[in-house]
């Protein structure tokens, strides 16, 4: 036994259901896993997703789950992806990256912008299993290491570039992109760049402010 | 929330083109090839396209790139993005209208997954079809859009024939006007099909695009050096400077030598269910010289012929000033 099996945290509160007689065993966090495995008492993830059992989804016809590891934000994440699975909705429900935003899950607003090996994409448009070997940022790995707020981000505050901020982790994304490529655009080739991004609070203006800003700052 | 995902599939990862095409063979309706997903994924998420086995070409690194032919052409392998060929140099240089008409697709995001092969390739995008009703174009026995209260704002100036969907694409009347070809890889082996033979209408085939049956893939585009260098023009015209499909866009090809057209090729996108060749203004114009004058003429001659629908009446001068610009304005 090592010291990782010993017990140093609370188990998790189960008064009933197939895991309550697993809890009270008092199993250790690695046995009380590996015992609910393989009892098939595990919940699927896409269970939350499908609003469905795993035996259920499987019957749809090959929505089996894949043990993935995934690059995103330099970090490798392992996580289960359906084969349907877009890459918005392992980032935003299975990997708790909520940042990235659905506006219209139809490649038509750019809310849920992300890079692809730093080329902006939109990840409601993508399968999570056509990126698996790329390195994935989201607007939570814009940031630097110690926090310190990017060029684009530190610009959107200082020129008021958001409203309601809802598309506003898109519209970064977007400039982080165009940045990366184009250091130094001219205010037509932000828009340009930009133009796949939409904000219904009309912020536009604000937006290529902050571009230009950003720009200058870096 | 189970309408919040696209029905289960199996996803295959070929990672050669003899792979896909016997996976394509091997699940043939129930089977579907993805590359960017542009237009899948609308049909997914809608469920009204609903396949088993999707096909995921994207892995097919033979498909991408652009090479030098013979002759002074190119080819682009036909998962090449959109962006890549909006920004290669060859492109710009040489076939300038195909660079622009890259650049006009969608938005930004789009064309940095949107394939060169998807976007030809890609289905009508009339929305009584995508909204999955059981019309001609779906196999059933209706036209919503081709009735007097359809809304057909949208829709084609020719070649109705029980379906007045458009080709929405950008590309392809780009690669008509630089007389391009098409090689499609399928079970039977390789063929090469002309840009203006690729696209069917539905007088061929109803429920088709283009030639491209089940388990075939267009694997490139080859450009031949004729047109390199040439005049070019193109213009798309939509309800927004982004994101929207044309409701007429406009190639145009034309060498001029001395101050006259020596020679010509056009071609007008969603005005009918194919790229629209304008031979009849090619011909009024060649021999002219590159004048207002002409350029006049040659608008007057695009339209003949053309049929409105109940809401689309626009398109026609629409179409009339934009080869007018064509001509004078290249």
């Amino acid at each position: 036994m090592t010291d990782q099996d010993s017990k140093s945290w609370p188990e998790p509160r189960m008064d009933h259901g197939p895991l309550s007689e697993l809890a009270d065993a008092r199993a250790s966090r690695r046995q009380f896993i590996k015992g609910v495995i393989a009892s098939g008492a595990v919940a699927s993830s896409a269970g939350f997703m499908y609003g469905c059992s795993r035996e259920e989804i499987a019957a749809t016809g090959g929505g089996v789950e894949t043990m993935l590891r995934l690059n995103v934000n330099g970090q490798m994440r392992t996580v289960d992806v359906l084969p349907n699975e877009t890459l918005a909705m392992t980032l935003r429900y299975k990997l708790n990256l909520t940042g990235t935003k659905l506006g219209c899950d139809r490649g038509e607003c750019g809310a849920c912008t992300v890079l692809i090996d730093d080329v902006s994409t939109y990840s409601c448009s993508t399968l999570t299993h056509q990126v698996r070997a790329r390195a994935i940022t989201t607007i939570e790995g814009v940031e630097g290491a110690d926090g310190t707020l990017h060029p684009v981000q530190q610009a959107m505050i200082d020129e008021l570039g958001p409203q309601c901020g809802f598309c506003t982790p898109g519209q970064i994304m977007t400039a982080v992109a165009l940045l990366r490529s184009n250091p130094n655009p001219t205010r037509d080739e932000a828009r340009l760049a930009l133009s796949g991004n939409l904000c219904r609070c009309g912020a536009y203006d604000h937006y290529l402010n902050s571009v230009m800003r950003a720009a200058e700052m870096a | 929330m189970s309408k919040d995902m696209m029905a289960g599939f199996e996803l295959l990862q070929p990672d050669t083109l003899e792979g896909a095409i016997d996976l394509l063979g091997q699940y043939g309706d129930e089977g579907w090839a993805l590359a960017g997903g542009n237009d899948s994924f609308d049909w997914f998420k809608d469920r009204v396209k609903r396949p088993r086995y999707v096909v995921d070409l994207t892995g097919l690194s033979e498909l991408k790139g652009i090479r030098e032919t013979e002759g002074g052409g190119i080819e682009i392998g036909a998962l090449t993005t959109l962006s890549e060929i909006e920004t290669n140099t060859l492109v710009q240089n040489r076939f300038g209208v195909l660079a622009e008409a890259a650049r006009r697709v969608a938005s930004p995001q789009i064309r940095n997954t949107g394939t060169l092969g998807g976007n030809l390739a890609q289905d009508a995008r009339c929305w009584y079809y995508r909204y999955g009703v059981d019309c001609y174009r779906a196999g059933g026995d209706t036209c919503y859009a081709d009735s007097p209260e359809g809304q057909n704002r949208e829709h084609c100036l020719w070649g109705a024939d029980r379906c007045v969907a458009v080709s929405p694409s950008d590309t392809a009347p780009a690669l008509v006007a630089l007389d391009a070809t098409m090689v499609i890889a399928g079970p039977g082996g390789e063929r090469v099909v002309p840009a203006e033979e690729f696209f069917i209408g539905p007088e061929i085939d109803i429920e088709r695009m283009t030639v491209l049956e089940r388990g075939d893939v267009l694997t490139a585009v080859r450009i031949p050096g004729d047109w390199a260098g040439a005049t070019f023009y193109f213009e798309k015209v939509a309800d927004r400077n982004t994101w929207d499909f044309a409701l007429v866009n406009i190639a145009s090809a034309m060498v001029v030598e001395g101050g006259n057209i020596s020679r010509i090729r056009m071609a007008a996108g969603a005005v009918q269910c194919v790229p629209r060749r304008l031979s009849v203004v090619e011909q009024v114009v060649t021999g002219q010289p590159k004048s207002e004058a002409t350029a006049t003429l040659a608008g007057q001659s695009s339209i003949r012929g053309a049929t409105a629908l109940n809401y689309n009446h626009f398109k026609i001068p629409l179409l009339q000033n934009l080869v007018t610009r064509a001509i004078r304005d290249a």
